[in-house]
């Protein structure tokens, strides 16, 4: 990225109180307001039907704003068909043209743009050994593997050198080891051509593993748009608490609102505990409260802290690496905590009581359940 | 020996022949069915375009001698004539005379009344046969009637085939093209194949876009469309042959609604002409069109026109550049089997159209029923069935059988 002119800071899309609805009585996308900025590896993270691809869909051009404006590099693209709109668009299918050669696969958007033959096998031969495909370039799709037909489609997006290319969960039909290798190979290629990445996705790792910044969604609505590390550590609701990563949830009260942004909650079985204040009514308001597994730990084996909870062991799974030990611990049968494994060391027993601590500013006091969707 | 030695393959060999017999049992119904419906009543006609055996049946002595005549330039000898004779007054007898004047009228002008004729004048007996044929009709001193009568004493000809195809062969077995007054089969074949491409030609067009809204269309409108579209195949072939007469006649509805619109002020004639041929079998054939089309276009998901959209195509490009090559197998389709139908179509052609629109299928059921000409019905059986192979063999050549998607 390069700060030429003085619109180099600027967003290059800006979508501003979108919506949009397909029957006139549910809104798919609610007030969607989002800044996309040059060269970032943005994900739209979220379930099926929470609008993620709808909101790629406007931007792509085939679906349109029921109202609100989206903006691409300072300019509405309301009118603007989508193939005036110059983004590269990768597809979950490939959507490689079945009765093209590779090569005329990745020619075809140079071809509609008008250059000569010449400049056109030289440039997708170019692409496509961005992708380490360039020896394939005579067969035809249907002779390649799903891996090597996405590598396809990701060249063929890239080689007019657009500067966003939108990929609508393009690894979802790979296996999982593929996937994984995809995922870096994509990282890769964007770090390098340096080209802005919308990037769909509804698994969570995968948005972790690649994204400069991830957008939450569900519902239609943002829940978070934050970094992978900040998603992860200070999830802002409920919602992107369970979503990303595990999460153990307590329900209780808010007693008392304390001083540098922490609070007092009494858990529903009378316990209290200290927690970090992230998202709160304020006193007396009911919160859930999210703990990652991995910072929680079983008294005698890590460091103490000053929240302590009474639990019994209910389980214990191995998984090489590490121990998760399921408890039933203030009201939650599924109270999970990960511990490292240590061969020499005995286990916790099954039946065994024992006490749960965590720090509290990794016990985060979110947003309660509604009434109506309390378990 | 082998056995023995591998009991293991034996086994399997066992096993497997067991499924194979019980596989073909299963076929063994439609396979007979096919052989006795299809493929004998097939080769029999095939057979019949060459195998002539009408005048041998009732001339066996000058059949027999005239495969002694040589010099084809001059008439043959005295024994070939003495035969004549000899058939002529025995198939009178017989009155099995008639059979012969046909059999030798289809290849030689006047040939029945030559026959006739040469009957009625032939002496009882004579010393020279020759000079008493002769004299009882002139034609016989020409070496092209006798070429009539060694082309006609089987018991293999091709002279129903090169009929067919507008030739025939002269007395020293030259093939010649027939006389223009004569020549008629050609121009048959060359209108049956024009009218068969305009059809073909006229269903795509109409087609192509029906199949499009069939597929693109949401399910429950897309199958009221679809039950539209196979409305037609049940009601009558002859009904809906019917329904044009009555649409398309003098003062029929198309007619009527165009004078009271006052676009002509007269009728204009729609029907028994060419006009109504194509209105009427451009309109039965169209469903062999669509359903090949829309199972294609059923089959190509969106994303491909979206993904050539986003690439940078304008709808136009995306239309001709990406979808439409993909729906070739179902235009392949439906064109093959709306072209090999409509060459071999015979009712509505013959209700609808004048004179001068009828296609080969009139002819072959003339011959077979009117004139009871069978060789040459089955010569034009056989050609039909030739051009149709053929044409499909280039299509084959240029597509590819695996082009070809039916359903």
């Amino acid at each position: 990225m390069t700060a030429t002119g003085p619109q180099a800071n600027d967003p290059l899309v800006r979508f501003s109180g979108v919506r949009k609805t397909y029957d006139g009585e549910t809104l798919i996308v609610k007030n969607l307001n989002l800044d996309i900025r040059r060269g970032e590896f943005l994900t739209l993270l979220g379930p099926s039907g929470s609008g993620k691809t709808t909101t790629l869909m406007m931007l792509a051009g085939f679906e349109v704003p029921t109202e609100g404006e989206i903006e691409l590099d300072g300019r509405s693209i309301r009118s603007v068909p989508p193939h005036q709109r110059g983004i590269g668009m990768v597809f979950q299918n490939y959507a490689l043209f079945p009765h093209m050669t590779i090569e005329e696969n990745v020619a075809f958007p140079l071809m509609v743009r008008g250059l000569s033959r010449a400049e056109r096998s030289a440039k997708a031969r170019e692409a496509l050994a961005m992708v380490k495909l360039e020896s394939l370039w005579r067969r035809r799709p249907a002779q390649l593997s799903g891996g090597q037909q996405q590598r396809v489609a990701l060249a063929r997006a890239l080689v007019f050198e657009p500067q966003l290319v939108l990929m609508d969960e393009p690894l979802g039909a790979l296996d999982k080891q593929l996937r994984e290798h995809m995922q870096m190979e994509i990282k890769h290629i964007h770090q390098s051509l340096g080209v802005t990445v919308v990037y769909v996705t509804h698994d969570q790792t995968e948005a972790l593993t690649m994204s400069d910044r991830i957008a939450v969604f569900n519902d239609g609505v943002i829940q978070q748009l934050d970094t992978p590390q900040g998603l992860y550590e200070v999830p802002q609701n409920r919602f992107v608490a369970s979503f990303i990563g595990e999460n153990n949830t307590l329900t209780g009260t808010v007693e008392e609102v304390l001083e540098n942004g922490f609070c007092r909650v009494q858990l529903s079985d009378g316990h209290y505990v200290t927690a970090a204040a992230v998202n709160i009514a304020g006193a007396g308001a009911a919160t859930t409260l999210s703990m990652r597994p991995e910072k929680v730990h079983i008294e005698g084996y890590g460091p103490d802290h000053v929240n302590r909870l009474m639990g019994t062991v209910k389980e214990t799974i191995y998984h090489g690496d590490h121990v998760r030990i399921r408890l039933a611990v203030a009201g939650n049968p599924d109270f999970v905590v990960k511990m490292r494994f240590r061969p020499n060391r005995p286990q916790p027993e099954v039946g065994e009581r024992v006490a749960v601590a965590f720090a509290a500013e990794d016990c985060h006091a979110l947003d309660a359940p509604a009434e109506s969707e309390a378990e | 020996m082998s056995e023995s030695r591998n009991p293991l393959k034996a086994r399997l060999r066992r096993a497997e022949r067991m499924r194979q017999w019980k596989a073909f049992g299963l076929i063994a119904p439609l396979l007979g069915f096919l052989l006795i419906a299809f493929v004998v009543p097939i080769a029999a006609m095939m057979l019949r375009s060459v195998h002539d055996t009408e005048l041998r049946e009732v001339w066996p002595n000058v059949t027999e001698a005239i495969g002694g005549w040589h010099d084809r330039t001059q008439v043959p000898d005295e024994a070939v004539f003495a035969a004549l004779a000899a058939d002529i007054k025995a198939s009178y007898a017989q009155k099995s005379l008639p059979t012969a004047a046909r059999r030798l009228n289809y290849d030689l002008h006047n040939g029945r009344s030559l026959v006739f004729g040469t009957a009625r004048k032939l002496p009882d007996a004579a010393e020279n046969w020759t000079e008493a044929v002769i004299s009882a009709n002139q034609r016989w001193a020409d070496p092209e009637t006798w070429g009539a009568v060694a082309r006609a004493s089987g018991p293999f000809t091709g002279y129903f085939l090169l009929a067919a195809l507008d030739r025939n062969r002269t007395a020293t077995g030259k093939i010649v093209k027939s006389p223009p007054e004569e020549a008629l089969f050609v121009g048959v074949l060359e209108r049956t194949i024009v009218v068969g491409l305009a059809v073909t030609g006229l269903c795509l067009i109409l087609g192509y876009p029906v199949a499009y809204l069939l597929a693109t269309l949401p399910p429950n409108r897309g199958n009221l469309l679809m039950i539209l579209v196979l409305l037609p195949f049940w009601t009558s072939l002859l009904v809906r042959t019917a329904a044009w007469v009555v649409v398309l006649q003098e003062h029929g509805l198309v007619n009527n609604a165009l004078i009271w619109l006052g676009i002509i002020d007269e009728p204009v004639r729609l029907i028994y002409n060419e006009v109504g041929v194509y209105v009427a079998m451009t309109h039965i054939l169209l469903p062999f069109m669509i359903l090949p089309l829309y199972s294609v276009m059923k089959a190509i998901p969106p994303g491909y026109v979206r993904a050539a959209r986003s690439l940078g195509a304008t709808p136009t490009t995306a239309f001709v550049r990406v979808y439409v090559p993909q729906t070739l197998p179902g235009i392949g389709a439906g064109g093959l089997l709306v072209f090999i139908m409509a060459i071999g179509y015979y009712i509505t052609p013959a209700l609808v159209g004048g004179a001068g629109d009828q296609l080969i299928s009139y002819f072959i059921a003339y011959y077979t029923s009117s004139s009871v000409n069978w060789g040459l019905a089955s010569a034009l059986g056989a050609v039909l069935l030739s051009a149709t192979l053929l044409l499909y063999w280039v299509y084959n050549r240029l597509v590819g059988a695996d082009g070809v998607k039916l359903g």
